[in-house]
């Protein structure tokens, strides 16, 4: 038993990949690391040593002592590190537990009360359905946040594997306008989308361009005034895919522009107008980055915003 | 008359499904465990089975890997339906031989029916 324990502590890559950490970080590394310089330094001071003091065993135990005092100080490192990454390991452990313990009721709500707006068990009247409606939409909500903090914890654990494959973006904006066509349409907006023929598939994760699509459109619909325009545009730009999406909208404000790729950050003009998490455009930049690709804006409060990305098409 | 195997502990998801399924013209099997799941599995032959992963008694991914390997339940096209979503779990549950693999959160009702209907129609 005691000796499966020593084989499991001396088992490098798997305590590494107990803590997600590469190997340079990992402590147990870190350890050996640390004990070797300390032997060195042992030898290369033991050598000195004799050089220049007579009594070899002054020379021993000013070595030995000064080995002891590197060790010491490098095992309460590296404990401290391990400690940190323990409680990393649980920290991730514990989110992911919570996450999946959070989206099973929400997901079982929100069918069961599809399955109720859906008239299959007898009509609906007026009132109700408004309230399930409320239903839905508060759920929808969670949802989404659940969603977002799903992906949030995969960025931060550097989990956030992409799938690269040929996307169509034409095809996937298409599907998302008609998808928001009821945001749409509750605000009055007309939305333009121009792209150019023949344009050439990217290579990215499906899942994850809906996901930064999805956030671009909804943030552009959102924080639209009524009867605003939405001007979306995909060309082909050198070895890349440009797009590019704008509104007429509240904007974002100039003290809050070089904060809003920031986690949980949302504009002083949107905390009272709206429900958000604050992730959407983190997450939106993490996985263009991971993509290749990058992301900017243009915005003046009250007039309108402008983001764009670019991904490259290999 | 198709049979279809729902392989799930939540009790309010297994009414939902087998409510509206049963109205479509299926006949419902549910199992509340990985064990009851695959002894229904070979004693009913389904058309189909619905396998969520997070199981008591058995996990799904033992589950999905039992019936792969008998030859009376190996043809039966299997749909996980979980909140698992790393890319890890869809990866090592296609390789076991499922046919699709839904996250729950990231489809509304309808859009699992209609997988579930196109499933069974192949």
């Amino acid at each position: 038993m005691i000796f499966k324990e020593i084989f499991s502590e001396l088992n490098l890559p798997a305590q590494c990949k107990k803590y997600r950490l590469p190997l340079w970080q990992c402590p147990h590394f870190l350890f050996l690391i640390m004990g070797i310089f300390i032997i060195i330094t042992t030898l290369i001071s033991y050598t000195i040593g004799l050089r220049y003091i007579v009594e070899p065993e002054i020379v021993a135990l000013i070595t030995l002592s000064l080995a002891g005092i590197l060790f010491i100080i490098t095992f309460i490192i590296i404990r401290s590190f391990e400690k940190m990454a323990e409680i990393n390991r649980l920290r991730s452990e514990f989110t992911n537990i919570v996450v999946h313990q959070l989206a099973t009721p929400l997901t079982n709500l929100s069918w069961s009360i599809d399955a109720l707006i859906s008239g299959e068990f007898g009509q609906i009247e007026e009132r109700q359905m408004e309230y399930l409606k409320v239903l839905r939409e508060n759920n929808q909500r969670m949802k989404e946040l659940v969603q977002d903090l799903t992906t949030l914890f995969k960025i931060e654990e550097r989990s956030l594997f992409i799938r690269k494959e040929k996307v169509s973006l034409v095809d996937l904006i298409k599907n998302l306008i008609f998808k928001f066509q009821p945001s749409i349409s509750k605000l009055n907006l007309e939305v333009k989308f121009n792209f150019s023929e023949n344009l050439p598939e990217v290579l990215a994760d499906q899942n994850q361009m809906k996901i930064v699509l999805e956030n671009l459109l909804d943030n552009a619909i959102r924080y639209n005034k009524n009867r605003g325009k939405i001007e979306i545009f995909l060309d082909k730009k050198g070895k890349n895919i440009y797009f590019e999406i704008g509104n007429e909208g509240i904007g974002i404000p100039q003290e809050d522009q070089k904060l809003i790729f920031q986690k949980f950050f949302r504009a002083r003009n949107v905390i009272s107008q709206s429900f958000g998490s604050g992730l959407g455009l983190f997450i939106t930049k993490s996985i263009l980055t991971e993509l290749g690709g990058k992301i900017g804006f243009k915005s003046e409060e009250n007039r309108g915003s402008k983001f764009w990305f670019i991904l490259p098409i290999k | 008359m198709k049979k279809i195997l729902f392989i799930e502990d939540e009790s309010a998801l297994q009414k939902t499904f087998k409510d509206l399924l049963e109205k479509e013209g299926y006949e419902m099997l549910s199992a509340f465990d990985g064990q009851s799941g695959l002894k229904l599995a070979k004693e009913k032959k389904p058309d189909l089975i619905l396998l969520d992963l997070i199981l008591p008694k058995l996990h799904g991914f033992e589950v999905l890997k039992k019936l792969k390997e008998d030859q009376e339940t190996k043809g039966i096209p299997i749909i996980v339906l979980t909140n698992l979503e790393k890319i890890e779990d869809v990866d090592k549950a296609l390789e076991l031989g499922a046919t699709t693999y839904l996250v729950k959160a990231l489809y509304n009702l309808e859009e699992v029916l209609e997988k579930i209907k196109k499933a069974l129609e192949k």
